[in-house]
């Protein structure tokens, strides 16, 4: 994929054949792990990640809040995650995904519901395919619900980017990788809210309108298979 | 608490219609419209409207009967886990027996299981359990297993019709805490009968008629044999 690279075809579509505003197709399933008090397992293309979440008291003691929760989110990569081998362990990158997301998933938590307590989100990427973070988030948010964490709302994450010279949504890899920049953001939809937002490249005003434009977009899909994620545990007990 | 037949699924964020009636557990406000904070089913009663969540942590409740596991012994407390995101205490006066300081481990070990109340509990959800009450003892012998917190309604039933089923069917002493430990003691193939069972109901909570399929199952079980 070195020197000239064509992001974007004649006939207007992108190199895996999706249209400028499509995402790649999500499956998400909840209750993956039997130990954790929530679990979910996402596919974003060909991202493949697990979280767990557990909520405990949150230790050692000097790091309890009396009036809320704290929320821990760990952003760990797979060795086997990536084309050449990731070096395992926390670095610069991960510790800052970490960050960002324990603060998106933050303003959802009804934090006060939960005083001195800490919701521990474990987040292990085993495959990753560019939008890992956006990703983690949103199978996040279902985790904390199948927990049964009180929440304002489930944070949806989306990518929009500038490939090719073409405002596109959900980049793919050589899109994140060759493409001119790359925007992650979390939204929670009832409100609108904007809990994540970063932006890597430059773009006018213009295409940034249209890329958040986009995202929004978006959400309502992405939402609902959340929603159906969540459902799905439960239907089989309401199939009688 | 009597509650009309609603089976309405909600999602965290979702707006709630509550009409006339008060929104209580569950439920949180934004510019005077009401939205559910879990995934959930709404239940409606006479003058109050909540939000049963599918799965929440147990969080300690005064009077409430639970079942715990000793984790730490202190010079005068126990640290018991009751299956919630916070530790609970158990001080040595709040035992039926005359406990010497620093003698603790004589009666209570770690590991070991107590069927207690909880005497007080705060806005900080810190807790003291109590052994002082009628039949809140040390769990010897048995076996403990672990249900969702949000089950044990469903596994106890109405008048607690479905305990004493399975109790009867599998002539097992059975201990339901409210925090979703329950104790099981009785001849090994009777306590994993009543383990499946216990299961079975956790697993299918969310359908009607459940007893009536349970006595069905324990009917089956005994025609096999």
């Amino acid at each position: 994929m070195e020197g000239n690279v064509k992001l974007i075809t004649d006939d207007g579509l992108r190199l895996d054949g999706r249209s400028s505003n499509e995402i790649r197709p999500i499956k998400i399933q909840t209750g993956v792990i039997e130990k954790a008090d929530g679990s979910a397992y996402i596919e974003w293309g060909a991202n493949k990640i697990v979280v767990a979440v557990y909520v405990r008291e949150a230790y050692p003691k000097h790091a309890q809040n009396m009036d809320r929760a704290i929320v821990k989110a760990r952003y760990n990569m797979a060795g086997f995650s990536v084309e050449e081998r990731k070096r395992p362990g926390p670095d610069r990158r991960t510790m800052e995904i970490s960050k960002v997301i324990s603060e998106a998933l933050s303003s959802a938590i009804i934090l006060e519901k939960l005083p001195r307590a800490e919701v521990d989100v474990f987040i292990e990427v085993l495959e990753a395919d560019a939008g890992t973070r956006i990703a983690s988030i949103t199978a996040s948010s279902v985790a904390i619900a199948d927990a049964g964490v009180p929440m304002r709302d489930l944070v949806v994450g989306c990518t929009a980017g500038k490939a090719g010279g073409k405002m596109v949504l959900d980049l793919s890899k050589d899109e994140d990788n060759y493409g001119e920049a790359d925007i992650p953001m979390a939204i929670l939809p009832r409100t609108g809210k904007v809990v994540l937002l970063q932006i890597d490249g430059d773009v006018s005003p213009e295409e940034f309108d249209e890329a958040t434009l986009m995202i929004t977009n978006a959400m309502k899909d992405i939402s609902k298979i959340q929603r159906d994620a969540l459902m799905k545990k439960y239907s089989i007990q309401d199939g009688e | 608490m009597k509650y009309l037949e609603t089976k309405e699924i909600v999602y965290p964020g979702d707006r709630i219609e509550i009409n006339d009636l008060r929104p209580r557990n569950g439920i949180y406000e934004d510019n005077s419209q009401y939205f559910s904070e879990y995934f959930g089913v709404i239940q409606k009663g006479e003058r109050f409207i909540d939000i049963a969540p599918f799965n929440s942590p147990y969080l300690p409740r005064v009077n409430d009967k639970v079942i715990g596991k000793i984790m730490d012994i202190g010079p005068t407390m126990w640290t018991v886990d009751i299956n919630s995101p916070y530790y609970s205490l158990l001080h040595i006066n709040d035992t039926p027996w005359h406990v010497n300081a620093g003698d603790l481990t004589r009666y209570l070990t770690a590991g070991d299981f107590i069927y207690v109340k909880i005497s007080v509990s705060n806005e900080i959800k810190e807790s003291w359990v109590s052994m002082r009450d009628t039949g809140m003892r040390k769990l010897e012998s048995g076996q403990v297993i672990m249900i969702k917190p949000p089950k044990v309604p469903r596994v106890i039933g109405k008048g607690g019709n479905m305990i004493s089923l399975i109790k009867t069917e599998t002539d097992t002493k059975i201990i339901v805490g409210q925090n979703g430990f329950i104790w099981i003691d009785g001849e090994p193939d009777n306590v994993n009968i009543a383990i499946n069972a216990i299961e079975m109901v956790e697993r299918e909570a969310h359908t009607i008629g459940l007893t009536d399929r349970m006595s069905e199952y324990f009917k089956k079980l005994k025609g096999g044999n």
